[in-house]
């Protein structure tokens, strides 16, 4: 009884781990996201349309708040029929991902060329480094719209580009820590225990690293859902007529003072999976690596 | 010093050739460039004879040599639907984009620096709230949905001001707004956090100890050195937009660069094309430079690393 008694004051005085951790978190933007994630997962379900079904009898129909609305499209209909809810809803696929993928490509290239640089140092570090300038000052829209006109719109031609864009951030964030990392004792000790440099890669600096890399991969994903969206906008990004958030916004471009909603919509869509990902982002960031918050 | 400078510009050189070799290798990968020429009968020998003259009997890595060798001489080929000079074709949009981009960047300006300054000196103020959201807001809207929004609140609904093209003063507000918001809100968040660090130093503290007055201690003891930050990235910015009104343009029907380069795509002209890269790259490395340059003049600790 009286160890009850001691384990709730042990409770009151000192807040546990996880209460600590979870204190400030972020409830709105977890809310969104786990909104979005469920949307991309249930997709089929949860649409009242069918995404890419056209029904000219139907072009242009109004929300269900507007006067005049059967109330059939929620969030009306676009040029084609086509229910922008719908569609929405699919462009959460599409979005998702599109990011993930370029992502993940992004930190395997990104993550591995940081590592050598920082272990290898000299002429490597030099090389991979003057690439990561390179890659800067490449100017990826004009290089997406090119490869377009070559290979005509496809996804994966789409991911090569947005993980050629992005692995560069990742690359140098993680030579700086691993250049810290290689200096510490542990490191030292490993050499001497004569470990191989892929196993002091692959046991001793990544798992230092991968914090970084986590917090930059969160603060990039939107990034890269804008991007994907700027391309499509401009046809440069998901062939129609898959439903994807950019292109829905500029199908709505021409219809805008009559049918506003076809762009409207899409475009808040964008916008708050971004908001909730960049503060995501940051609140990772202050919590697991304080030090990025001067860098990035 | 100048084995710095000598340094630095021969990056910036290998990465200009980089990004235009990848167009004009893209470019080639598409095909034969006198497919998208032809028009009517041709013979045998005429379509010999005009690979001869294009060149198109080397090497295709001598051929982006001989390319490039004519780019530096300012000859980018001619344009295959506009029928003249590419470079001319470029030179005539250069000063409409130059414009967009230097009065977007003056405002991003304009707007970040007084906005970041107030929101660090009363913090948990109205101000503060208001910047931090104006900061939010414009790092996650998706510039060509903000311009298409713009337009019909302003242009359609209100019919206040003109939705594109170049004109008078009243066609520059919504393309600039476009296009600065973003960089205005990182210019608020450096900004707001470089001044509070500055604030808690001791040479403002003395400011206010010996007595200036509040105004005086921000905005000319603690604004001015907190200024560094946001110009350290003025000039990327700056470099970013040339490369950025390719949306705003877009949107917007303003006939600068980046909608020559949007066309030129859609018309397959990669004369013009790959001159824009060129171009736009160009300009983006050497604003680069010249920071690096600047910055290693005036701080010796990057000369020496």
């Amino acid at each position: 009884m009286s160890t009850n008694y001691e384990l709730i004051a042990d409770l009151e005085r000192e807040p546990s781990f996880l209460a600590k951790t979870f204190r400030d978190l972020p409830v709105v933007p977890i809310v969104i996201l786990s909104v979005i994630i469920f949307a991309a997962i249930f997709a089929p379900l949860l649409s009242p349309h069918d995404p890419e079904y056209a029904s000219l009898a139907d072009r242009n129909a109004e929300p269900f708040w507007v006067s005049g609305s059967t109330g059939e499209f929620p969030l009306g209909a676009d040029a084609l029929g086509r229910d922008v809810l719908s569609r929405i809803i699919y462009g959460t696929r599409i979005s998702l991902l599109v990011s993930f993928v370029a992502i993940v490509t992004g930190v395997a290239i990104g993550g591995v060329l940081g590592m050598v640089a920082g272990y290898v140092g000299s002429h490597t570090d030099e090389f991979i480094m003057r690439l990561c300038d390179i890659s800067l000052a490449i100017p990826y829209i004009l290089i997406a719209l090119v490869a377009v006109i070559i290979f005509g719109q496809s996804v994966p031609v789409l991911l090569a580009i947005l993980a050629f864009s992005t692995w560069s951030a990742f690359a140098r964030q993680v030579r700086a820590e691993t250049l810290v990392l290689k200096q510490l004792d542990y490191v030292s000790l490993a050499k001497v225990a004569g470990c191989s440099h892929f196993r002091i890669l692959a046991k001793h600096i990544l798992p230092g690293v991968v914090n970084t890399i986590v917090v930059i991969a969160t603060l990039r994903v939107g990034a890269v859902i804008m991007f994907e969206a700027i391309l499509s906008y401009l046809g440069a990004g998901i062939p129609p007529p898959t439903p994807s958030w950019g292109s829905m916004v500029s199908d709505g471009r021409d219809y805008l003072p009559t049918a506003w909603w076809i762009a409207f919509f899409p475009g808040v869509a964008i916008f708050l999976t971004v908001t909730a990902l960049n503060f995501m982002g940051d609140w990772l960031r202050d919590k697991l690596d304080p030090r990025l918050r001067q860098s990035v | 010093m100048l084995l710095f400078i000598a340094r630095r510009g021969l990056y910036t050189i290998f990465s200009l050739i980089a990004a235009t070799a990848i167009v004009f290798f893209l470019s080639r990968a598409q095909g034969d460039p006198r497919n998208v020429l032809i028009t009517g009968y041709f013979s045998q020998e005429i379509w010999d004879a005009w690979g001869v003259e294009m060149g198109l009997n080397k090497p295709l890595i001598v051929q982006y040599l001989i390319w490039l060798k004519n780019a530096l001489l300012g000859d980018f080929g001619t344009s295959i639907n506009a029928a003249r000079p590419a470079w001319d074709l470029i030179q005539d949009r250069i000063p409409a984009t130059l414009q967009l981009a230097g009065v977007s960047w003056a405002l991003s300006f304009l707007v970040g620096i007084p906005l970041g300054v107030v929101s660090a000196v009363n913090r948990a103020s109205f101000w503060d709230y208001f910047a931090r959201i104006f900061a939010l807001v414009g790092q996650a809207l998706p510039p060509f949905w903000l311009g298409l929004m713009l337009i019909l609140l302003f242009s359609v609904q209100l019919d206040l001001l003109p939705a594109g093209t170049r004109g008078g003063p009243a066609n520059y507000v919504l393309p600039c707004i476009t296009l600065a918001w973003t960089a205005a809100s990182g210019n608020v968040r450096l900004m707001r956090s470089s001044m509070l660090e500055v604030l808690d130093s001791e040479f403002v503290k003395l400011a206010k100890v010996k007595g200036a007055a509040h105004n005086r201690v921000v905005w000319k003891h603690a604004a001015r050195n907190a200024m560094i930050a946001p110009l350290t990235y003025s000039g990327l910015i700056l470099a970013a937009f040339m490369a950025g009104t390719v949306v705003t343009e877009t949107v917007f029907a303003w006939p600068g660069i980046g909608r020559l380069a949007v066309d030129s795509v859609m018309q397959t002209d990669f004369p013009v094309m790959t001159g824009v890269v060129l171009v736009l790259t160009a300009i983006y490395l050497l604003v680069a430079l010249a920071i690096d340059i600047l910055y290693a003049f005036v701080d010796p600790r990057i000369r020496i690393s």
